[in-house]
């Protein structure tokens, strides 16, 4: 055992670590946001001598120009689109795969759970290139599509560079998240619970709804979150497999920092987004502690 | 009438005989119990009956209706598990309404069926707690009373009281049998568990190697067992070699233990051989002990031997005689003395005396 001022001792440098890097970083954001742009991309000087007297630069303008622009609310409302479509269908996707692994014998589970990590060997950007091949306009896939499409004498489509493309992209991506937090929660069910469920009178289905669903409700929570939080501060996917009618509000604030060079709108934009995902957050760890009883619900 | 009918049925696990063509018959109204030892099947053969194994082949029965092939929730009848099953995520109420909203009850009867069998496991004031609130005991009520909430044709318990302390068992016995009683729900309790299976049975199957070795009223299977295992699975057994060395159509003469020759009643003595090894099993209660030869030898054997060691049990003491040739005997003296007990001391010579007709002859055919 370790006495507590050793437990401090040790957790001084991922504190370090976080105050260097998470902390002070996120203050500067905030600081930025209330500065003037400058005029050649920056931050204006903070303080400006005009006619001898000294003035600061402060300003809300950036968030007044945030809060009023339908662009950046556009942005917003399909980067929360495109994150909720991705956790649900990471979901749909994603429950039955973690059952089957749960559920299966110990010999095969590990084999399974190997394939579900494997994608992570290879690069992020790599994968979605993979992707970019395989919805590309040459693909089998895009040829197959236009086929069937054709045939209802509908014109082509395009799958690269659009909407779909991105949205396949991030539930690629994530489905991951999903299966381990819900795989770790449903391998943790006591099967005698679906026995007791089924001898007093519960259908399959009737067992599963009444008594699986929500003892793995705290697994779809988790899940849910590591998806949908990354899901909606992506911005490579869109940048690579979307079009200018995909962008998510992570490709603005990237914009804003290295193109536009306007570090205060970026940094506002950052500050709404980083609230939005705490607020879900929020709502989310309310939802999980309403659930009573379900803490207990594992052995 | 038989409520449930057993018929030849057998179930194999990766090649392993697990129950062994069993056939039983249970009564309506009875306290059934399956006895055995982990692993002879007794767990197995209850699952079969609840439908949540099926079984390799045979047919089981249930008031007539053959459910060998219905799916567990078809079957009217519910099982107590050893863990409780208790849905966590659910109230005690909740929990216990659980059948009765499968079997789409109307809420107003439900409310009050659940609150009818609150009162009946005196929980009406832990309703909204959930099972983790409440202390084992307490789990094992609401099992009970969600298992009976519909008045199912009968309960199958599987190990029920075996997560709880020697004291609250005690206490559970005699609630499950004033329960069944009450209820005249028939039950059907698997246990490894022989005390438990004497106090509480009506009948008692015991199984071993996935066959029946003996299956009676549990007087009778604790004081005429019927082969070598049933004597040495239920309680403590002096279990003797004798031979046979004469039989008449109802009694049999052994010689025991090399020596101590008599002639005990026997319904079966008829199928013997002049010369058959078999067990002469006694139970240790059935032997008395005296420093002095003060017996009345004409009903009795009386055997000089030797004290062993002793261990003390509180209302009796159980004594380890030497009859030499390596043959050990066990000796049950009940403490019954107002004042201090005294004991025989190691090593003692004392004569031990028992009527031969409190034991019996177990054919080795039969081990």
């Amino acid at each position: 055992m370790l006495r507590l001022n050793e437990k401090r001792a040790l957790s001084f440098i991922p504190s370090l670590y976080l105050v260097c890097l998470f902390l002070i970083p996120t203050l500067i954001m905030i600081f930025i946001a209330f500065r003037e742009p400058g005029d050649y991309g920056g931050v204006a000087p903070l303080i400006s001598h005009v006619d001898n007297s000294a003035q600061i630069n402060l300003t809300l303008d950036s968030f007044k120009f945030a809060f009023t622009s339908s662009f950046i609310g556009q942005l917003f409302l399909r980067s929360m689109a495109f994150s909720i479509i991705t956790t649900v269908f990471c979901l749909v996707l994603g429950y039955p795969l973690a059952m089957m692994i749960a559920k299966s014998g110990k010999k095969y589970r590990d084999i399974l759970l190997l394939m579900v990590i494997i994608p992570f060997w290879s690069s992020f950007l790599v994968r979605v290139y993979a992707w970019m091949i395989i919805l590309g306009p040459n693909s089998g896939v895009n040829y197959l599509i236009n086929k069937i499409v054709g045939t209802f004498g509908y014109p082509s489509v395009n799958l690269l560079y659009s909407s779909f493309a991105v949205v396949i992209c991030l539930i690629y991506i994530n489905l991951p998240f999903m299966i381990l937090p819900l795989y770790a929660n449903l391998q943790k069910h006591d099967d005698t619970l679906i026995e007791a469920s089924r001898d007093l009178g519960a259908t399959r289905l009737q067992s599963f709804l009444k008594v699986t669903l929500p003892l793995s409700l705290p697994g779809v929570l988790a899940g849910s979150a590591l998806v949908f939080i990354p899901s909606i501060g992506m911005f490579v996917v869109p940048e690579l497999v979307g079009n200018n009618c995909s962008l998510m509000i992570g490709n603005l604030i990237k914009q804003q920092f290295l193109q536009n060079e306007n570090w205060p709108i970026g940094s506002v934009t950052s500050i709404i987004m980083t609230l939005v995902v705490l607020g879900i957050s929020l709502i989310v760890g309310i939802f999980a502690s309403r659930l009573k009883g379900l803490k207990y619900a594992n052995k | 009438m038989a409520i449930l009918e057993i018929k030849n049925v057998t179930k194999q696990f990766g090649g392993n005989l697990v129950v062994d063509n069993i056939s039983i018959d249970i009564k309506k109204g009875e306290f059934f119990t399956l006895l055995g030892p982990s692993g002879c099947g007794k767990t197995t053969l209850l699952r079969m009956i609840a439908g949540l194994v099926s079984p390799d082949s045979g047919q089981i029965l249930l008031d007539g209706v053959d459910i060998t092939n219905l799916p567990p929730e078809k079957r009217p009848l519910h099982t107590i598990f050893q863990s409780y099953a208790l849905f966590p995520h659910m109230t005690v109420a909740d929990n216990i309404a659980f059948p009765l909203k499968m079997a789409k009850w109307d809420k107003s009867r439900i409310d009050a069926q659940v609150n009818e069998l609150l009162e009946d496991v005196q929980l009406s004031q832990f309703k909204d707690r959930y099972p983790h609130e409440i202390s084992g005991g307490q789990k094992q009520r609401v099992a009970i009373a969600r298992s009976l909430v519909d008045r199912p044709k009968l309960l199958l318990l599987d190990e029920p009281l075996s997560a709880l302390d020697a004291r609250l068992r005690e206490h559970m016995h005699m609630e499950l049998v004033k329960l069944q009683e009450e209820t005249g729900v028939t039950f059907v309790y698997v246990t490894h568990d022989q005390h438990e299976a004497l106090a509480l049975s009506s009948r008692i199957a015991v199984l071993n190697h996935g066959t029946i070795e003996q299956l009676d009223k549990p007087d009778i299977i604790y004081s005429k067992p019927k082969t070598h295992f049933v004597a040495d699975f239920l309680g403590k057994c002096n279990l003797l070699k004798a031979e046979v060395l004469a039989t008449t159509t109802d009694t049999v003469t052994l010689r025991v233990a090399s020596g101590i020759e008599f002639s005990i009643k026997d319904p079966a003595s008829s199928s013997y051989q002049i010369g058959q090894i078999g067990w002469y099993s006694l139970r240790p209660e059935k032997l008395k002990l005296s420093a002095e030869n003060t017996f009345d030898a004409t009903n009795l054997s009386v055997i000089k031997s030797k004290v062993n060691g002793y261990y003390y049990y509180g209302n009796d003491t159980l004594y380890e005689l030497d009859l030499g040739n390596n043959t050990k005997l066990q000796v049950m003296a009940p403490n019954h003395t107002s004042d201090g007990v005294k004991f025989f001391v190691d090593n003692s010579e004392i004569y031990v005396a028992f009527d031969p007709e409190a034991g019996n002859f177990l054919d080795t055919s039969s081990c």
